[in-house]
């Protein structure tokens, strides 16, 4: 083995030390690096309780009330939801059956009482001829399954 | 080695490599004009409006190839580093310190763009998610490197040492690239990857692809017209570069 070849080595081998050490490091800061919880997380008990987090999932479909300019609306992951309370400006992107991440904390009466709330959107573009064309497929495809 | 159909040491010469650099530089530089003037006309003015995000999204075509490409040359400079580490080339430093600040450029580009993006469609400028901070990182790694090669005065440890940090900082690209899919993140995940079909219009595909390779071309073109000045730089006392004076 040549000088340059046992260095080259050395390298290759420091290297792969390093990503699995990396990958040990990330593995247990697993849990802890999540921006949001989704509602079925807090329902078995995983958010923090005594202090701020997040909470992201999809705004439920006709769950948006307005009182004044305090906005009430439900987080759903599909699975569980949750009810939610912001007062403040929505983003533009804040639609009802789009992605949403609000942060805050849990309020009485099982509330989560949000202190600023983001749009999150998802990861399509297309045109809107395009998107209209998506969901009529989409509701055909329903009416058929019916 | 010598077996092989190309002696690759050859061009590991900065004597050699100087004129050939010289030589591809404008070729580079045309393709980046062109591919960069198509890539815009195509992502500003041909592609279509984006049925969430209006025309707000357009800043993609700007933001995705810069980040594409800060972490490619992050790649290429731990590639470089391995390299000079191994077979003790003067060139791959050199190659180094000409890709940082090309580098550092792209992933500030980056973050300002996605800055700029996230205001109006998440609601705020910055959030500290994991796809965010870790770029961010990359953003401070490219400084440091930077900062660490310029506090070196002998070359070839500042190489030595910069290819260490290099060597190290590469564990953060695939960071960067999976954090959206390991971590639930404020920032979407991936529309064009390699395990499946892009989840975008076909125009705006091509705007952004346009756009990636306009930016290879200006990173080849600026990277070799840097490493140029920093051969004659550290050559200064050769004969070779003497005699390209004379001329």
């Amino acid at each position: 083995m040549k000088p340059r070849h046992k260095r080259l080595l050395l390298i290759l081998v420091a290297l792969a030390v390093l990503g699995v050490a990396a990958a040990l490091v990330l593995n247990a800061f697993r849990s802890n690096l999540v921006f949001f919880y989704t509602p079925t997380q807090i329902a078995n008990g995983e958010a923090p309780k005594n202090r701020a987090f997040r909470i992201g999932g999809l705004v439920k479909a006709g769950s948006l009330t307005r009182d004044g300019i305090t906005a009430h609306f439900i987080v759903t992951d599909t699975a569980r939801e949750f009810p939610v309370q912001y007062t403040g400006i929505l983003p533009d992107l804040f639609r009802e059956g789009r992605g949403v991440v609000a942060q805050g904390k849990l309020g009485d009466n099982n509330t989560f009482i949000a202190s600023e709330v983001l749009a999150k959107h998802d990861e399509n573009y297309m045109p809107p001829e395009a998107k209209t064309a998506v969901e009529q497929a989409q509701r055909a495809a329903r009416t058929l399954k019916q | 080695m010598s077996r092989s159909l190309i002696n690759w040491f050859k061009f590991a010469s900065p004597a050699t490599f100087y004129p050939l650099a010289g030589r591809v530089i404008p070729f580079f530089a045309a393709a980046a004009v062109l591919l960069l003037g198509a890539g815009l006309w195509t992502g500003l003015a041909v592609a279509p409006t984006d049925a969430q995000q209006g025309e707000g999204y357009r800043i993609i075509f700007v933001h995705v190839p810069a980040s594409w490409m800060s972490m490619f040359i992050y790649c290429v400079m731990a590639f470089w580093a391995a390299l000079g580490l191994a077979f003790n080339t003067r060139l791959s430093g050199m190659m180094m310190s000409a890709l940082a600040p090309t580098g550092a450029m792209f992933a500030f580009l980056s973050l300002w763009t996605g800055s700029f993006w996230g205001k109006p469609m998440w609601g705020a400028w910055w959030v500290w998610d994991a796809r965010l901070t870790s770029q961010l990182i990359l953003f401070f790694l490219y400084l440091g490197f930077i900062a660490l090669q310029a506090a070196i005065d002998d070359p070839r440890r500042a190489d030595k040492a910069g290819a260490i940090l290099a060597l190290v900082g590469v564990v953060n690209i695939p960071i960067i690239y999976f954090s959206v899919q390991w971590w639930n993140t404020l920032h979407q995940g991936a529309s064009v990857s390699m395990t499946k079909a892009p989840s975008m219009a076909h125009v705006m595909l091509l705007g952004m692809l346009l756009m990636a390779f306009g930016f290879w071309a200006y990173t080849i073109t600026m990277a070799l017209m840097r490493v140029r000045c920093i051969i004659l730089e550290r050559e200064l006392t050769s004969e070779w570069v003497k005699r390209n004076a004379m001329e």
